[in-house]
């Protein structure tokens, strides 16, 4: 072991930490963790986890996390892929500007846009619904995936797609049957992304749904104030929520320092 | 090289659509607010400039807006450098590296409401892990909820524990693409760490260290649930950052003129900010 590999080992035992102190009260009965300090939980406790997974209105949140968050990534990979292909193959009227002007809507804090899109989606008749999250986390993520994948395109030799075009292949077969395996991880990152941040906000979720819809991280929330100090049941519900991200990134360890450095500044 | 073709508009068309769906509407509502009154059911009056006049006077936005610059600052003071060093004590190749990487990114995909209350707990200071330790072991008087100093180490804490590993995957990105030729032609000419560091990997990372830069930035202007859930912008107004500031105006008093002209000059700031940056990083490219 190098001795300079000191410095990664201790940035993740600080990484470590808060999410041992979580998980670890997650275990613990909220009168243990109210009536004073402990390392390890005492007490050993699954009873915040059942409540969890038997009480529908814990367990639906994270249904309606999951199932909005794919949504959007879906659909924020499908209308990406063809735009980045554009961007980085054709010289068309404005290209330069569209592409400043999809990154500008990164820069639009959400707080701003709270109480607009609660009166659009309602307008629309989409409020409360899976869709309507989707849509509104696109507008941070169809720019922050057409940017990754504009990057690894680039990277794929313009002469693979002529060579496609003289072996006879229409433009969708190729594009479908060739192209996007040759991009295959960049897919896989970019829809890391797009799975990370629709996973991790909650102010518009939070905002453009009431009941039917209503995001695991607004549940806890709602449940912390309503019940009081309701710490180990908070504490296992939060740890849940790592998990999926934890699964996703797994999948994607190989190719995750790559997707950054291939997106074009 | 690029062929010119306008019909790759039609390839840009769906993301034309869904993203100016979401950003112009909600915009023109902004705006629309911005110039107007309005005393509740649906009645506005014209009001012209006067809430930008009466934001851009105000003591409230300039203390708030003082607060974000230095949040932002700070964070980007810690977390860039202290980013390019993990990254550069990583391993290159072997077992540890996706581990690390793997490890590194779990913050990130916390929810952000999650990681507010995450180290809400962490920091209680009797029954909390850092709280206890720093008021019981080690004798600090520690306790964010009194101390405005104590309430603003811990949100730059968390900051820097959310997002420092978003600098450090995009400077290792830039560090694994550095061809291993330009070590060892360094190592003849007899180059020092430093000069490795300052001719080589350096400028090597500059492009993924711009867009670290611009993210960060971007992000922590921006910010809003984690110091929400951690301080609720407490004690007193110590922690009220921009976007606390203007949730508290539009939600809570329901101000929706002055929140919108504020939104607007807000979104201004940031967009010019980050413009000024792009511009200065990528000049040396164009010529």
């Amino acid at each position: 072991m190098q001795k300079r590999s000191i410095v990664p080992i201790v940035y993740i035992l600080f990484l470590m930490l808060p999410i041992y102190w979580l998980v670890a009260m997650s275990f613990k009965t909220t009168n243990e963790i109210l009536s004073g300090f402990s390392l390890f939980p005492q007490t050993f406790t699954l009873e915040n986890y059942v409540t969890i997974f038997t009480d529908p209105s814990w367990y639906w949140g994270y249904i309606n996390s999951i199932l909005y968050v794919s949504i959007n990534t879906v659909i924020s990979i499908a209308v990406a892929l063809p735009a980045a292909y554009a961007f980085s193959r054709y010289r068309f009227l404005g290209d330069k500007q569209l592409f400043f002007w999809l990154l500008t809507n990164r820069m639009a804090p959400a707080a701003v846009f709270a109480l607009p899109f609660f009166q659009l989606y309602s307008a629309v008749g989409l409020f409360d619904t899976h869709l309507a999250v989707a849509m509104a986390h696109c507008l941070f993520n169809i720019p922050l995936a057409v940017w990754i994948l504009e990057g690894f395109m680039g990277g794929v030799p313009k002469e693979l797609d002529e060579t496609a075009y003289v072996d006879g292949y229409s433009f969708p077969r190729f594009f479908v049957s060739i192209f996007i395996p040759a991009i295959k991880a960049g897919v896989g990152v970019a829809a890391f992304f797009c799975f990370m941040f629709s996973w991790v906000e909650l102010l518009l979720a939070k905002t453009l749904t009431a009941v039917e819809a209503k995001p695991i991280a607004a549940t806890m929330t709602k449940t912390a104030s309503s019940a009081g100090y309701e710490l180990g049941l908070l504490a296992a519900a939060g740890t849940l929520t790592i998990i999926p991200g934890a699964i996703v990134i797994y999948f994607v360890r190989n190719y995750i320092a790559k997707g950054f450095a291939m997106g074009r500044v | 090289m690029k062929t010119e073709n306008q019909k790759a508009w039609f390839f840009v068309l769906p993301v034309l659509l869904l993203v100016a769906f979401n950003a112009l509407i909600p915009m023109m509502t902004v705006v629309n607010y911005s110039v107007q009154e309005t005393f509740g059911d649906n009645i506005f009056f014209w009001q012209g400039l006067d809430w930008f006049q009466q934001i851009l006077r105000s003591d409230r936005f300039h203390a708030a807006l003082g607060r974000q610059f230095m949040f932002t600052f700070l964070i980007l003071i810690i977390e860039i450098p202290l980013g390019i060093a993990i990254a550069l004590s990583m391993p290159r190749k072997g077992f540890w590296v996706p581990v690390c990487l793997v490890l590194m990114a779990l913050p990130m995909l916390i929810p952000w409401n999650v990681v507010g209350a995450m180290w809400n707990i962490f920091t209680l200071p009797d029954i909390g892990l850092l709280g206890y330790f720093l008021n019981h072991v080690l004798g600090i008087n520690y306790d964010m909820t009194q101390d405005p100093v104590a309430a603003w180490v811990t949100i730059v804490t968390m900051d820097v524990w959310h997002w420092t590993s978003l600098v450090v995957l995009l400077s290792y990105a830039g560090l694994v693409s550095i061809p291993d030729a330009y070590y060892q032609a360094a190592k003849i000419d007899g180059a020092s760490n430093w000069s490795v560091f300052r001719f080589i990997q350096l400028p090597k990372m500059k492009n993924v260290l711009t867009i670290a830069i611009l993210l960060r930035f971007m992000d922590s202007f921006n910010i809003y649930t984690e110091p929400f859930v951690l301080t609720g912008g407490g004690p007193g107004n110590s922690t009220t950052l921009l976007s606390i500031d203007l949730v508290k105006i539009a939600l809570g008093q329901f101000d929706l003129g002055p929140a919108a002209a504020m939104s607007l000059i807000y979104f201004a700031i940031t967009l010019l900010v980050s413009w000024l940056f792009y511009t200065l990083m990528t000049k040396d490219d164009l010529n």
